[in-house]
């Protein structure tokens, strides 16, 4: 104690779910609600750790998972007790959520807690296709979420939205996009499906059982939701992220900056002080650790300057605004421009990026070739 | 004269095909002999390379003095001079065979007569050797020893009724090889009194001893101090030590007729020791040498070179280590536009090129991009002057082009006869001309082939195993040069030509190429982030088109959250894949590509 205080974005991860959706790979665990407590109180545990050690102000934080939803939403209130002293005034505190499992009550009591912008997974719109997507709940379950939240005070609402999996059309796309916008939510999350090992989808793709889009189908309906939103009034600032102007997701933000974060709960990942680590995966593993007074770290990565430089480079590229040249020479004490030089020349005559008021950004079709384009700066 | 020492003396070597067993009997007769104690001795000592083990043949000779007590009380020294089994190494072996007075043949009771043991008793016949045949693998059940007995009656004309019945790997009957040894193969007959004339059947540099010329003495007497001469090129050089292989170097003081040794003089090139030479007394010089020397000559050529650019001086390091021990390794630096700095080798044959290809990358720990192998075309010019041609970058252009040569090998392929069609159309496609059939009884036959080496050098071995289910057995020695409708095919990326991908064919097979070629580049070409065209040409024309389609989509569009690692990794696996690639003109590919031409199959 008695450090500087330090600014930090704080994610907090729920690892719980109702079910297990088909092309889902991140670390939640379906039908084990009741281990919710004793969670808890190892992130509390977890929690007071890095309070104790750190001077730890949080710019923004992150309430995800799994559905931070499905579990008894006391145990939310307990975790933003112990981490509301330390908020910054202002800041943005997201949850995400999934329809089903919010009711009008429990939203106005997450709204009470202080929690201001909500993420409603809706993926969507077409009822036969959140069968296919393996979603448990209706379009209407998605309406009912939505209203609530408007109505026990979210002014800040994302909904997550999937494209370019098997026998979604164009059409169907468009009025996934048409419906989100119609309603007025403030930020959109557009993923395309990517099939990872461990999910439903990838058995069923290994079986020959999933027919999957191909890449002209993929980018057609990127293309769609970009001028789609775009003409909505969404901007577009990260390659996957639309939101009206000034909601962009500022957790979000620190990640794509480069800025630093503390992740906690199973599985969840850090950085601090040049390093990168992350917890077991495991919720018995990760909770009784914290039962024996330790921190769950599973591993960590130090971070060359080198390394270092490149994720900059490569997490700006993702955002719009793109990498501010003159910050990164002040910050790594190089000169952007000499030290990439061959990279950007090579890049630039091949129509990936541009630099517009000294930051450089990715073009369209950079956008579309973007992992090409950052393996170059590597 | 033959004194009673040289009765005492028996040279000998085992010829069989691949696998019938060779080097497990010699094992067995190392051990059985107590030259090396049997727990210290490791698997098949005489093939002592990694790579030897592996693929179970011998590539560099070894040769061991065995001590043995025979029933008749007397005590004889058994020199056996181990020979490599590969139609690549087949003047090594000839010159291995000439410095033996017999050879155990040994052949499978499986399996029968094979194309190598034939081929390697009629090398042994050549060499006036005295043939004992055994019979190995007799504890297996589907041994069938009468029937292969016959067959060396029938097929070699061989009497077989006194042959060994062994199982080598179980340690059956070698005693009776050991007294086969001494009753059936001749005890040398030199002479001690005549001037100093001995046969260097092996060579190999040591960093201390320069290199050690293992060698048969035939008349004379060699020792140290005294002055020795190589008979082919008339260098002289005195004699630091002299001795026997036990297989390891014991000096000895001196070397007599009929003996089996090494010599050492400070000799620091073994391009400078020729297999096959005569060794003589330069004060008191024979008169003529031993028959049956020639130059190695490469038969194949291929382009090596670095992966990473940087490894250049690396390779050529490797290169001169390995030419050290192998004088039949050629190189000379040559540059490729696509593929930098490298070396253009010459090989006795395939395999050797193989063997040298594995030992750079494994034991010198180089990544390597090759070329497809070519081999050397003899080039007439309009205006009288004559070329060879290994590399087909530099093949000049066809109106200065009068004629052109390729080499052209005799073959034989020994097959159960359901395959004689299966090969005969091989053959045919591989432009071989028919010379005759044998049967070598119902059931086996042998056909005999001219056939284009160029033809033979892709995957002839491969295209043969898979259509007789491996049953086939080939073997190959060069016939000579002819005439032959050949051009340059060119491979075009992007309306480039690539030179490392330019290859040498016959006209009538040059549209079958060409677009084989061009469908399997599609395939290994990665898209980018522009369209590729992939044409074959001759000269100017194009006679073969693909495209890659240009890659749309390489984006992660996906939260992955904090986990920047994890994206990171994904990142890090597509930047390995991409450093795999050679950066061709506005083209990158991966390395495969330069080798793909072998993979075609037709």
């Amino acid at each position: 104690m008695g450090e500087k205080m330090k600014e930090v974005g704080l994610y907090i991860h729920i690892p719980f779910c109702r079910s297990k959706c088909l092309y889902c790979d991140f670390n939640s665990y379906p039908c084990r609600e009741d281990d919710a407590p004793e969670y808890t109180e190892a992130l509390l545990r977890e929690l007071h750790a890095y309070q104790e050690r750190y001077n730890f102000v949080y710019k923004t934080v992150f309430i995800g998972g799994g559905t931070p939803t499905v579990i008894n939403c006391r145990l939310i209130g307990e975790i933003m007790d112990k981490i509301a002293p330390r908020i910054k005034a202002g800041a943005e505190i997201s949850m995400e959520s999934n329809p089903g499992t919010v009711t009008f009550d429990t939203l106005k009591y997450y709204r009470s807690l202080g929690i201001n912008r909500l993420s409603i997974g809706l993926q969507a719109w077409q009822a036969e296709l959140l069968g296919e997507l393996g979603r448990i709940h209706t379009t209407e379950d998605f309406l009912n979420a939505y209203n609530w939240a408007r109505e026990s005070g979210f002014d800040n609402i994302n909904t997550d939205l999937i494209f370019a999996f098997p026998n979604q059309t164009t059409d169907m796309w468009k009025e996934t996009l048409d419906k989100v916008v119609s309603l007025g939510v403030d930020h959109i999350s557009c993923y395309s499906l990517i099939l990872e090992e461990g999910t439903g989808f990838y058995e069923l793709y290994k079986e020959g059982k999933l027919q999957l889009p191909d890449e002209e189908l993929d980018r057609e309906m990127y293309r769609i939701a970009v001028d789609t939103l775009g003409s909505n009034g969404y901007l577009q600032y990260e390659i996957s992220n639309f939101a009206r102007k000034n909601m962009e997701c500022r957790h979000n933000l620190v990640y794509w900056r480069n800025e630093e974060y503390l992740g906690v709960g199973a599985g969840s990942h850090s950085k601090l002080e040049g390093k990168r680590f992350w917890n077991y995966k495991d919720i018995n593993r990760y909770i009784s650790l914290a039962a024996e007074g330790k921190l769950p770290v599973e591993g960590q990565e130090e971070l060359s300057a080198d390394e270092d430089m490149w994720e900059t480079i490569f997490l700006a590229l993702r955002l719009n605004e793109g990498l501010d040249m003159a910050g990164f020479n002040s910050k790594y004490g190089v000169d952007f421009r000499t030290r990439y030089g061959s990279q950007l020349k090579k890049l630039a005559a091949q129509g990936l990026v541009f630099i517009e008021s000294d930051r450089l950004k990715l073009t369209k079709k950079g956008i579309d070739l973007s992992n090409s384009v950052f393996v170059e700066f590597a | 004269m033959a004194g009673d020492r040289q009765k005492h003396i028996r040279n000998f070597c085992i010829i069989a095909h691949i696998d019938h067993g060779k080097s497990t009997l010699a094992d067995r007769l190392i051990e059985k002999t107590g030259v090396i104690s049997a727990r210290d001795m490791e698997e098949q000592v005489l093939d002592n390379m990694a790579l030897e083990r592996e693929r179970g043949i011998t590539i560099k000779l070894q040769s061991v003095k065995l001590e043995y007590t025979a029933q008749d009380g007397q005590e004889y020294v058994l020199n056996l001079i181990d020979t490599p089994g590969h139609v690549d190494f087949t003047y090594e072996v000839s010159r291995s065979l000439a410095a033996c007075e017999g050879a155990v043949l040994v052949v499978d009771a499986t399996q029968g007569i094979e194309a190598q043991t034939l081929a390697n008793v009629y090398l042994a016949l050549d060499n006036n050797l005295e043939l004992y045949p055994v019979i190995n693998k007799i504890d297996l059940p589907s041994a069938d020893p009468e029937f292969v007995k016959k067959e060396i009656e029938d097929i070699i004309g061989l009497d077989a009724s006194d042959a060994a019945l062994i199982s080598a790997k179980e340690g059956l009957n070698i005693e009776e090889v050991l007294e086969g040894i001494v009753k059936y193969i001749p005890h040398p007959a030199g002479d001690e009194d005549k001037p100093l004339k001995a046969l260097i059947f092996d060579s190999f540099y040591d960093s201390y001893k320069g290199v050690i010329a293992y060698i048969r003495v035939v008349d004379g007497v060699l020792k140290p101090g005294m002055n020795m001469r190589m008979m082919s090129n008339n260098k002289e050089y005195e004699v630091v030590e002299a001795g026997t292989l036990k297989p390891w170097l014991n000096p000895t003081g001196l070397l007599m007729a009929g003996d089996v040794g090494y010599v050492t003089a400070s000799i620091k090139n073994v391009k400078d020791v020729h297999v096959g030479d005569t060794i003589t007394d330069a004060d008191n010089p024979c008169k003529e040498a031993l028959p049956g020397y020639r130059k190695v000559t490469s038969m194949v050529y291929c382009g090596i070179y670095p992966a990473d650019g940087a490894d250049y001086e690396n390779l050529k390091d490797a290169l001169e280590k390995l030419q050290l021990n192998d004088a039949a390794l050629l190189f000379e630096p040559e540059t490729s536009v696509a593929l930098g700095f490298g070396f253009r080798c010459g090989f006795l044959g395939l395999l050797h090129m193989e063997i040298i290809q594995e030992r750079l990358e494994r034991e010198y720990n180089l990544d390597l991009v090759t070329t497809a192998p070519s081999v050397i075309y003899h080039i007439t010019k309009t205006n009288g002057e004559k070329l060879e041609v290994s590399n087909p970058t530099n093949l000049p252009v066809p109106q200065e082009i009068e004629y052109m040569e390729e080499p052209i090998v005799k073959a034989t392929i020994m097959t159960p006869t359901e395959y004689v069609g299966a090969i005969m159309e091989l053959c045919q496609n591989r432009r071989g001309t028919f010379r005759d059939m044998q049967y070598m009884e119902e059931k086996r036959a042998i056909l005999n082939y001219d056939l284009p080496l160029n033809e033979i050098i892709y995957d002839f071995f491969d295209a043969l195993k898979s259509r007789t289910k491996g049953y086939a057995s080939f073997d190959y020695e060069l016939k000579g040069y002819e005439r032959s409708d050949l051009v340059k095919l060119d491979i075009l990326l992007n309306t480039e030509a690539v030179d490392a991908l330019s290859f040498i064919v016959h006209k009538d097979k040059a549209y079958a190429r060409g677009r084989s070629m061009a469908e399997k580049l599609k395939e290994v070409i990665p898209r980018q982030m522009f369209e590729i065209p992939i044409q074959a040409a001759i000269g100017t024309k194009i006679i073969a088109r693909e495209t890659v389609k240009a890659l749309r989509k390489d984006v992660l569009a996906k939260c992955y959250g904090g986990d920047i690692s994890r994206k990171k990794k994904l990142l890090e696996k597509q930047k390995e894949g991409k450093k795999r690639m050679r950066q061709v003109g506005s083209v990158e590919l991966p390395q495969e590509a330069f080798m793909s031409v072998l993979k075609l199959d037709d």
